[in-house]
């Protein structure tokens, strides 16, 4: 590096552009950018950051954590008398290895999780019942949010007619019964769409999904149609639309950034919330087909042998608890990050 | 007031109709058949079907059904259960009255529960308190009802005894020894339902009072010499109480819903019980009422809510 310093009628040079920032950083205060107020004031919040850090840790295990344990699972099984009869054992051919010798087992060094009453690992089988879960709750929420922003956005920003209908559309579904009309879709339609899809498990996914998804979209449609009814009126819509920007572009690169703190909140919240929602239907027997080892499956197998073996439902309730708790404290860090003032 | 009245029921009404009318579609547009119980019996030949469907109007178009329906139910019939032949109406006359003790009792206990803790939570913001409050109004909301209930039915009823496992529907009350019976085994489905329904309405009074507590009434009446006690007490409390008890009214019809986890997991005989059993023997009229009235619930606690607001809060009225 020369020490020659640039003169204003010589071209900069790479040097002299690092030079150049490196003095104006000693001589201002590093900008502070809004995204970096909430993350600061996100941290302060510890039980969001302890829910960040379990979140992450339970979605690490399920994804690149799985496929490493398996080779310690089969390891195990052979080691015990029940080998895996697969080549390559995936996680869905572990979690149904029988193992008749260690029927009920309770959590051990090599069943971290037990066993349950045909020998099956209840560790192998959250770790799949995890993937499910959060698969679930993530695209369920990406479909509850596409679906209320475009259906709030369209609402405020246009108003009028457009308005009363999608807000008369939106009053209507918060008035159908929920819980009952989610068991009786999933109920009744889940054999065309499995017979669609190809596989029970990819069918029972997307009409859970949709279902679960496309009955939860109206807070947000109410919570983004109220934010662009005031931002509507910014002078910054008006600068745009002076500029001939499209209606569509104003909408959705003008006016949604801005209001993006309800939605991030309202998407965080909605994960955990559609996470209950699949449970509770496999707890009912309405949701994944019997042998796929869900959470909310393995509590309902598990508590036929309360008694004997408790963890058996435990673990996995537990799990279910745990994750959505996590899923809870992170959207209330980031209700208060992304807006101080409101305080539910 | 009245116009403001007539103005919430006549939106009620088509909401209510167009509800009825999605869950019929639903249910007509199914792919499956009502009579496919038959279809594997030898006893009933192909004509049979064909008559007992023509019988049952089943050939017809749906949209002529749905107005069928909705005629009848106009006058109060439901039809029969396909599985058990009693009327539906009956069938759910006699499973409502142990929901409605269940459900109204939790309701209650929660919304007792709460309030305190939400104003105490308010007051005292940040304090210990507050702050042990909003941790377990977090784990509240956060545990699938079915959770609670399993740690519960393994810790008091199967380690210590002290409740029954599972509700017995025959029981009846007629002396002291019944009603105390009775009472034990309403205990845990109870508690279930509380520990749901007391987390989500600590949150909404804490945060409703926190509203109130900067307004410049308050610093008002406490300008003119009240103890901080009548204020929080007789000033805050209640205007922070009106939207509460809307979300109160609001909350009745997802209670209802939220029962069909408890009722399943400890055996209670109410309607979510019903729904579950009609639902797996497809039994549609039985479903098809069940839904309708779990619709008919959540609308008129919906227009309760409304009506209570623009009662508590006149401004309402106006908008």
């Amino acid at each position: 590096m020369s020490e020659a310093t640039p003169t204003l009628d010589t071209p900069l040079s790479s040097a002299g552009v690092e030079r150049l920032q490196q003095l104006s950083s000693t001589l201002a205060v590093k900008p502070r950018t809004l995204l970096g107020d909430a993350w600061r004031r996100f941290r302060k919040h510890r039980l969001a950051m302890l829910g960040v850090a379990l979140l992450a840790f339970l979605t690490l295990t399920v994804t690149i954590g799985a496929p490493l344990y398996i080779d310690r699972f089969a390891r195990i099984s052979a080691e015990e008398g029940a080998p895996l009869l697969q080549q390559n054992p995936t996680l869905r051919d572990a979690t149904d290895h029988l193992n008749f010798i260690a029927i009920l087992a309770p959590p051990s060094a090599n069943h971290p999780f037990g066993t349950d009453d045909l020998g099956r690992d209840l560790f192998v089988r959250a770790l799949y019942g995890g993937r499910i879960s959060l698969a679930v709750g993530f695209t369920a929420m990406l479909i509850a949010i596409t679906l209320g922003s475009v259906v709030g956005a369209v609402s405020g920003f246009f108003g009028g007619t457009v308005d009363q209908i999608l807000m008369r559309i939106t009053d209507l579904f918060l008035s159908l019964p929920g819980i009952p009309l989610i068991l009786l879709t999933v109920y009744l339609f889940r054999d065309p769409v499995i017979k669609a899809m190809g596989s029970p498990e990819a069918g029972i996914f997307v009409i859970v999904v949709t279902v679960i998804g496309g009955l939860a979209w109206m807070q947000t449609a109410r919570v983004v149609r109220a934010s662009f009814l005031s931002l509507k009126q910014k002078e910054f819509v008006e600068a745009a639309t002076a500029l001939g920007v499209s209606r569509a572009s104003i909408m959705f690169r003008h006016i949604l950034p801005n209001a993006m703190s309800p939605i991030i909140v309202a998407a965080t919240l909605e994960i955990g919330t559609a996470i209950i929602t699949e449970s509770t239907l496999s707890f009912l027997g309405v949701g994944f087909p019997a042998d796929t080892p869900t959470w909310g499956r393995l509590v309902t197998d598990g508590s036929q042998y309360l008694q004997g073996a408790p963890w058996l439902a435990l673990i996995p309730g537990f799990l279910i608890f745990i994750t959505v708790l996590s899923i809870n404290f992170v959207g209330d860090g980031l209700r208060d990050a992304l807006d101080p003032r409101s305080r539910l | 007031m009245g116009q403001y009245v007539v103005r919430r029921l006549l939106i009620a009404i088509p909401t209510l109709l167009i509800t009825s009318l999605v869950i019929f579609a639903i249910l007509a547009l199914a792919p499956g058949d009502p009579l496919a119980q038959f279809a594997l019996n030898p006893a009933v030949p192909e004509e049979v079907r064909e008559r007992i469907r023509e019988q049952l109007g089943l050939n017809q178009p749906w949209p002529v059904r749905y107005v069928k329906w909705l005629q009848q139910v106009s006058q109060g019939n439901f039809g029969i259960s396909f599985n058990t032949k009693a009327p539906v109406l009956d069938l759910i006359g006699q499973r409502l009255p142990q929901t409605l003790q269940v459900v109204g009792l939790a309701y209650l206990i929660a919304v007792l529960i709460a309030i305190p803790i939400g104003i105490i939570s308010a007051v005292k913001q940040y304090s210990l308190f507050d702050q042990i409050a909003t941790f377990f109004s977090f784990v509240g909301f956060s545990v699938p009802s079915f959770f609670t209930g399993l740690v519960l039915m393994l810790v008091f009823a199967i380690n210590l005894g002290w409740f029954p496992i599972v509700y017995s529907s025959t029981l009846k009350v007629t002396d002291w020894d019944s009603f105390w019976q009775q009472i034990r085994q309403m205990v845990l489905p109870i508690s279930v339902l509380v520990v749901q329904q007391t987390a989500a309405l600590t949150r909404f009074m804490r945060s409703s009072m926190l509203d109130n507590l900067t307004l410049d009434y308050v610093r008002t009446a406490k300008a003119k010499g009240l103890t901080d006690r009548l204020v929080v007490m007789r000033h805050v409390v209640t205007n922070s109480l009106i939207p509460v008890v809307t979300l109160i009214a609001l909350g009745i019809p997802t209670i209802f819903a939220g029962a069909i986890i408890t009722e399943n997991l400890y055996r209670v005989n109410g309607l979510g019980q019903l729904l579950i059993t009609s639902i797996n023997n497809s039994d549609t009229p039985v479903v098809m009422a069940l839904t309708f009235i779990f619709a008919i619930l959540t609308v008129i606690f919906n227009l309760i809510a409304d009506v209570l607001y623009g009662v508590l809060d006149p401004r309402v009225r106006y908008s």
